[in-house]
């Protein structure tokens, strides 16, 4: 090749500021590298689609479910256990979940989730040595009984919808805590 | 027998430039354990090295009971384990050997950075062994929700919760970790395709660029 340019295209024959021809090797690495990158790059576009597919989905929409009687509520957190229909990819599961549900200083009832916001550990209502307050084991993070985060944790309890009809406590969606 | 066969070879492929080339090499004095005893620090590498090698091994022939599935991941690990001859075995290997292999990686990593070996001209093999730190810690935390007990999930919804920290991507980190909403089925099937394929050929890929440079490179000089 490099005899190939030295015979035909020497500086004589294409002085400068004439157009500039693309060599041989230049068009065949243009060439064979585009085709390359189409072969590699072409069927990488459907694996990864395909990898980040869940990020994509709209995220499930959950309903209200019926739980215990409005008027067993107090001010104090009680653990109240419900089952939700929970569909993960393939697999249709009812798994049990947990809300601790107290009434509020306003007369609200309110329901927050026992999952840590630390790093997702469960919480519970004043075990032994934490009187008045949720702990977590792991971490030892404390919320007051509103899930405003007291230590440990950088944000307050979720909490779950509620609905009161015909006297039952119906858990809804987690949102953001609203209380605090 | 063996030497004629392998002359025969030879003669044909020219094949001992190629096996020369990987293992006649000068090691130094001063790396030499039987030179100077407390030269055992440079054998951390080949140690790491070795104890992968051990993981893939007896990782491959995990997979030959093992079910990436939720119902039966557990069931099957029990069976290999206490059902399987030698099962208790190459499964205790495996899991043994994967701490093993970060404290070893930990040590060769310490030995690294006190006697100076980072330096100019090593300075990108130190960013590939930061790369390799990072993969098998990935392994790690991939292989560790595999059996499907209760200390594997919450282990798992502990890590994603961490990952899901990292500023302005944490949400979409734990999403692609995760695969849904929850640690659950799809999680599972996720974890084993980057624990089984995805990780690993990264992983190999980066000690093949490693042990290039080293070679190279040669080894860094006394202190």
């Amino acid at each position: 090749m490099s005899e190939h340019t030295t015979n035909h295209h020497s500086a004589e024959e294409h002085p400068k500021g004439k157009k500039r021809e693309m060599s041989r090797r230049q068009f065949l690495n243009y060439t064979l590298g585009g085709t390359g990158g189409f072969l590699i790059g072409i069927p990488l576009v459907w694996n990864l689609r395909f990898a980040i597919d869940p990020l994509l989905q709209p995220s499930a929409s959950s309903n209200y479910v019926k739980t215990v009687e409005e008027s067993t509520i107090t001010s104090t957190p009680t653990s109240v256990k419900f089952t939700i229909s929970q569909v993960d990819g393939w697999y249709y599961s009812e798994p049990k979940m947990e809300a601790w549900v107290a009434r509020g200083a306003d007369g609200q009832i309110y329901a927050l989730s026992p999952t840590c916001k630390h790093l997702g550990c469960t919480v519970n209502w004043a075990p032994e040595g934490h009187s008045n307050e949720f702990f977590c084991p792991c971490h030892g993070a404390r919320y007051t009984v509103d899930g405003k985060e007291l230590a440990v944790a950088s944000a307050p309890l979720d909490e779950y919808d509620v609905q009161v009809k015909d006297g039952y406590v119906y858990i809804g969606p987690l949102k953001a805590n609203s209380r605090v | 027998m063996m030497n004629k066969l392998y002359n025969w070879i030879d003669e044909r492929l020219d094949i001992t430039p190629l096996w020369r080339d990987v293992a006649d090499h000068e090691v130094p004095e001063h790396v030499n354990p039987a030179h100077h005893f407390s030269a055992f620090v440079y054998c951390f590498g080949g140690l790491t090295f070795f104890l992968v090698m051990i993981q893939v091994l007896s990782g491959v022939f995990l997979t030959m009971y093992y079910v990436p599935d939720i119902i039966n991941a557990y069931t099957s690990v029990d069976y290999l384990q206490y059902k399987v001859q030698f099962g208790d075995i190459v499964r205790g290997m495996h899991h043994w050997g994967a701490s093993l292999v970060i404290v070893m990686m930990f040590l060769h990593t310490l030995r690294v950075f006190f006697t100076g070996a980072y330096k100019a001209p090593r300075e990108m093999n130190w960013v590939v062994g930061v790369l390799i730190f990072a993969v098998i810690l990935g392994l790690g935390f991939t292989g560790y929700l595999l059996p499907w007990d209760n200390k594997a999930l919450f282990a798992t919804k502990v890590g994603i919760e961490i990952a899901s920290s990292v500023p302005f991507i944490g949400d979409l980190i734990k999403e692609f970790l995760q695969g849904g909403d929850i640690v659950g089925a799809q999680t599972l099937t996720r974890f084993f395709a980057l624990h089984v394929f995805i990780l690993p050929a990264a992983l190999l890929g980066l000690l093949a660029v490693h042990f290039i440079m080293i070679r190279r490179q040669g080894i860094s000089g006394p202190l």
